[in-house]
């Protein structure tokens, strides 16, 4: 090879100059999102550690199981209280800011789900 | 090796005509000769009526009686039906019929009931203001069109609706729908004015969802407010007048299946064989 001996270095060099950001930040998760929580409300429609795996889980299947088979449009907590299985009148209802709750995770995991796409997130958001 | 594939074939070919001969020989001892074809004959079933006449309708199917006269006394009724209709559901009003979006309207006589003939009806009929959307078809063809099942008949009342984190936009329902009863989002509902507020929805309904563009939008005959218990909204706009009545076309006792017994209707393009489920007393 021709001028190995300043291609190999420069390659070395170069991969790690590219990957400086990943070696750099090992281990760091960085400014890890704190969602905030309405203040007035005890409990969530499921456990915390679910809902906040699976949260688009338990979306869909309320859009299914109403639009498709006609599925009740209400539901209970653990502890008794009723809710609204939708996004816009019952999600949105304790958490009343999609900018403090909804973005914070999605911006720093950089998602971008399409819910707002057609549904009306609360008045500040607009 | 050469001798080895001629048997091979041999055995295949035999194997093949004993497999496409052996059922046909098993029918023939099982029924005896000649009812070998009688599951694929043409026989009519007693069950089924002896095979004539329409299928009998089962479960709920809710559908609409709109008396036109009553629409013709008060001029500013249908207005007020579309008024309701699409300030409950965020229907965009574009100004302009090239990108109009809606889920019920006014059509002329003369353009409603394409099958009727024309020649001769009174002036009055043709200036009547037929008020129209979806017919709830009970033999829908948009929903045999639509590829990705995001449009579908509701099993529970009839209604045909829509999925549309589903839709794709094809507008292949568009074509199939004779009505013209669906509006396509050729540009978004959305757009905002320099003040943030949304442009074409003049009061939005924050219980309801927008849409986006690139789907194709109908009426939903309500589904949300049926489930709560209220009425249609431009059944609930006419009032009392009982311009509209809405209730469930199989079921004989209802207040519709009294209206239509004692008065005559007629249907839109009901040569198509939809199955419209809504009525016109003219």
């Amino acid at each position: 090879m021709y001028d190995g001996g300043k291609i190999i270095p420069g390659l070395i060099v170069f991969v790690g100059l590219i990957t400086f950001p990943i070696w750099y930040n090992a281990g760091n998760a960085g400014d890890v999102p704190k969602p905030e929580k309405p203040a007035d409300a005890k409990e969530c429609v499921e456990a915390t550690e679910f809902m906040r795996t699976s949260h688009m889980v338990v979306l869909n299947q309320w859009r299914d199981d109403i639009v498709r088979d006609g599925g009740t449009r209400s539901g209970k907590t653990a502890s008794g209280d009723e809710y609204s299985r939708s996004l816009q009148k019952g999600c949105m209802k304790c958490h009343v800011s999609k900018q403090k709750f909804c973005d914070r995770c999605h911006e720093y995991a950089a998602v971008k789900p399409y819910c707002w796409d057609c549904h009306l997130p609360p008045q500040e958001a607009m | 090796m050469n001798n080895k594939r001629r048997e091979f074939l041999k055995i295949a070919g035999l194997s093949a005509l004993a497999g496409l001969g052996a059922p046909a020989a098993v029918n023939m001892l099982v029924r005896g000769p000649g009812m070998a074809h009688a599951s694929s004959g043409h026989g009519a079933s007693s069950e089924h009526g002896g095979g004539h006449g329409e299928e009998k309708p089962a479960g709920v199917q809710h559908g609409i009686v709109i008396d036109v006269r009553k629409f013709a006394e008060d001029k500013e009724l249908a207005r007020k039906c579309i008024d309701a209709c699409h300030s409950i559901h965020n229907v965009p009003d574009y100004g302009n019929k090239k990108d109009e979006i809606k889920w019920i309207w006014t059509e002329g006589y003369e353009h409603a009931f394409t099958e009727h003939s024309h020649y001769k009806r009174n002036a009055a009929l043709h200036e009547m203001p037929i008020i129209t959307m979806c017919n709830h078809c009970a033999n829908p063809p948009c929903v045999r069109a639509c590829p990705t099942k995001a449009t579908f008949k509701s099993k529970e009342n009839g209604a045909i609706l829509m999925d549309f984190h589903r839709c794709i936009g094809c507008r292949f329902c568009m074509a199939a729908c004779p009505y013209g009863a669906r509006s396509f989002n050729w540009r978004s509902p959305r757009e905002k004015d320099a003040n943030g507020n949304f442009k074409y929805i003049k009061q939005v309904n924050s219980e309801f969802p927008t849409r986006m563009r690139g789907v194709v939008e109908k009426c939903n005959l309500c589904a949300e407010r049926l489930a709560v218990g209220l009425l249609p909204a431009c059944v609930e706009a006419c009032g009392d007048t009982k311009a509209m009545v809405f209730g469930d076309l199989n079921d004989p006792n209802s207040e519709i299946s009294t209206v239509l017994n004692e008065n005559f209707t007629i249907q839109r393009k009901p040569a198509l064989g939809t199955q419209p489920s809504l009525f016109y007393i003219i």
